[in-house]
């Protein structure tokens, strides 16, 4: 295990892709959104031009080329950049790309992966912070990846990339910088529907997805300064969901905070909670809490954003709030 | 050629492009000292947006996109209250909620703006539907990229427009003429089979134009026709407004690579510098407008400078105003979700 640079491991894990498999091909190549790390793309644009598109702007179109394309032989990984865009192709990604295996009687597949830069990135505004997974997770048909470590983004992709299911990849755009250990077995992937508990605890819960999980464990170590030991359990898919390691951990802790940067209302937090309450009502010791964003469209100023973002000051009281 | 207006009018166009050039770079100045997010400008388009939409009058509409200053500072916008939105502060002209992205003003007539590619498109042919079926003889503009043309929701628009003759006039700015492009990690535009791109526009049967966007006097007549046309009911039309793109709007993030602004650049040729000089010489078209002002008698040096004076000062105190403004308050954040 060496330390690497989670831009980096999606730049390698992309490439080791279209390298193995000759049925891979990127559709929209603005994996790195436009941050500073855009320019390791080039390795891939550069080693194979001809698996690499660049699409006009027209996300229903080929968004759902892509979708086209995986019933057809390819395996493409479509690029959809900033996650608000997807709203563009939902008739394609919703309505037709979740629905063909099943409405097809279990004959017709569609292997790919359609990857979107989310979340609150700063600046954002309404238009450029959306994080639709919960919208995706509310669409029967397709699997959700929510990689949060160097090691998720290339162990889960790579069972992505194998998956024969529509598979949307939520890649919020604060990880890039994330560092950690990567293992450097080119085989090594990570099963869907298998969590990882990010560290272990007894007293309280955090449940966390994509960058939550990485507020989420800053905000573990400041608890554990207070004396409360907190497990964090990161899902890393929604779909499948690992509900049973969620609940393993919180008849452990009897105490639940789930993390969460979709709005409350039906968001990832709802679902997971709601999961909670039906089958483990019995071993909370106190009331589940929820840290999301609020129910308002995101703002521009900066201050205004740091208000309705889930952060990891509010993790804290959350966690503080049904443990003392 | 100039616009045929009255020379005081002419005189007032280039200070409107000016103060547009001057904001711009004001802009750029302070996003190298702060950390300001992502912006666009409008450096190399005043020639177009200032006198198509002078053409506007109360009630009219206007939907503009991403790169959207130069158009809202056009229809007369305040500079301090446009630069306080872009930075987040109390005293913009939405509170800080929308910023750059996002400056609406109900007063200019512009009463969103979506950065969504497009985006604007089926919004601003739904205000022309409106003034249609309340029948008032107000028009509503739709300012759009070219890279907007790649969508779907143009296609679908414009059909309703055109199948309903609405008061619309679909002005599409084409800056890609030289930009870099996506292969070279830089901004996308114009990735198009179609062409020329009022192809289409004209394959559903309106007036379909391309004018060089740096031709005042071309931007003028035909927005006045299509301004008229649309008034007198008759439908929509599509202009192309085709301008090289300004080479600090190659990068994906605005430079100030052609330096500010020199306006002797319009009387005196030595003043243009070696660098970029065919970009100073021909494809600026505020320094074109300048230079034909000058060259009718409309203008002398000697004012051109003292209106420079004045504006680069506006832009100095929108700048200040901007800074010593304050945030507003965090919990604002929760209001205004609903009317
Ligand atoms: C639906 C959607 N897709 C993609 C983008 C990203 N994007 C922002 S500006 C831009 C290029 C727009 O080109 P054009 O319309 O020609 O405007 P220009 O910036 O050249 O003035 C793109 C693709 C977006 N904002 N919205
Ligand atoms: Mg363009």
């Amino acid at each position: 295990m060496t330390d690497i640079l989670y831009a980096k491991a999606l730049v390698q894990v992309l490439r080791e892709s279209v390298e193995h498999d000759d049925r891979v091909h990127l559709m929209g190549q603005y994996f790195l959104g436009l941050t500073h790390h855009r320019e390791m793309m080039a390795e891939i644009r550069d080693n194979y031009p001809e698996r690499v598109y660049y699409p006009p702007i027209a996300e229903v179109g080929y968004v759902g080329a892509a979708i086209g394309a995986a019933m057809a032989g390819l395996r493409p990984i479509v690029d959809i950049a900033t996650a608000s865009f997807i709203f563009q192709a939902f008739p394609q990604v919703v309505n037709e790309a979740a629905n063909i295996y099943y409405m097809s009687g279990g004959k017709t597949k569609v292997p790919m992966v359609f990857h979107f830069n989310q979340g609150i990135r700063g600046g954002g505004a309404a238009q450029h912070s959306h994080s639709p997974q919960a919208m995706l997770w509310n669409t029967p048909g397709l699997e959700i990846i929510a990689p949060s470590t160097p090691a998720d983004v290339l162990g889960l992709v790579r069972t992505a990339v194998a998956s024969d299911n529509p598979t949307a990849w939520v890649d919020h755009i604060k990880l890039f910088d994330v560092t950690g250990p990567a293992p450097e077995d080119a085989n090594y992937s990570i099963p869907f529907g298998v969590a990882d508990v990010k560290r272990k605890g007894s007293d309280v819960t955090l449940v966390a997805t994509s960058w939550m999980v990485q507020k989420t464990l800053a905000a573990a170590e400041r608890l554990a300064e207070q004396g409360i030991d907190a497990e964090v359990v990161d899902p890393r898919t929604l779909v499948p969901l690992d509900e049973t390691a969620i609940l393993e951990s919180v008849s452990k802790t009897r105490r639940l905070v789930v993390a969460d940067e979709c709005h409350r209302r039906c968001g990832v937090a709802a679902e997971i909670v709601a999961i909670v309450a039906e089958e483990a009502f019995g071993d909370l010791a106190a009331p589940i809490r929820r840290v999301t964003a609020d129910d308002v469209p995101v703002p521009f100023s900066p201050p205004l954003e740091e208000y309705i973002e889930p952060t990891e000051d509010k993790i804290v009281a959350a966690a503080l709030s049904v443990t003392s | 050629m100039l616009p045929d207006l009255p020379g005081d009018q002419l005189v007032e166009q280039l200070r409107l492009m000016l103060v547009i050039r001057r904001f711009e770079e004001a802009l750029i100045k302070l996003a190298a000292d702060r950390d300001i997010g992502h912006f666009h400008v409008y450096i190399g388009q005043e020639a177009t947006g200032v006198p198509a939409l002078s053409l506007l009058r109360d009630g009219d509409f206007t939907f503009t996109t991403h790169r959207n200053h130069g158009h809202i500072l056009a229809r007369g916008a305040d500079p301090a209250r446009m630069l306080a939105e872009i930075l987040g502060k109390e005293t913009g002209y939405n509170r800080g909620k929308g910023g750059t992205l996002h400056i609406a003003s109900l007063e200019h007539g512009f009463p969103t703006t979506s950065a969504a590619t497009g985006g604007c498109i089926p919004l601003a042919t739904g205000a022309a539907f409106a003034f249609d079926r309340r029948g008032v003889d107000n028009v509503s503009v739709c300012l759009l990229g070219d890279g907007a043309l790649e969508e779907g929701s143009w296609h679908e628009s414009v059909n309703i427009a055109a199948l309903e003759s609405l008061p619309i006039i679909y002005l599409c700015e084409n800056n890609s003429l030289e930009a870099l492009g996506q292969k070279a990690g830089e901004y996308p535009s114009s990735t198009m089979a179609a062409a020329p791109l009022t192809d289409l526009a004209s394959i559903y049967k309106m007036p379909a134009i391309a004018i060089d966007g740096t031709d005042s006097a071309e931007v003028y007549t035909t927005m006045k026709t299509a301004v008229e046309r649309a008034r007198a009911g008759e439908g929509p039309t599509f202009i192309e407004a085709r301008t090289v793109r300004w080479p600090g709007n190659r990068p994906l993030w605005p430079q100030l690579l052609t330096g500010e602004t020199d306006v002797a650049m319009m009387w005196d040729d030595d003043a243009i510098p070696a660098e970029h000089a065919a970009w100073h010489r021909t494809n600026d078209g505020l320094l074109t407008f300048g230079r034909l002002l000058l060259a009718d008698g409309h203008t002398i040096a000697s004012q051109i400078g003292e209106i420079d004076a004045a504006v680069t000062k506006l832009a100095e105190d929108a700048v200040q105003f901007a800074l010593d403004s304050p945030y507003p308050a965090p919990e604002e954040a929760l209001a205004d979700v609903f009317a």
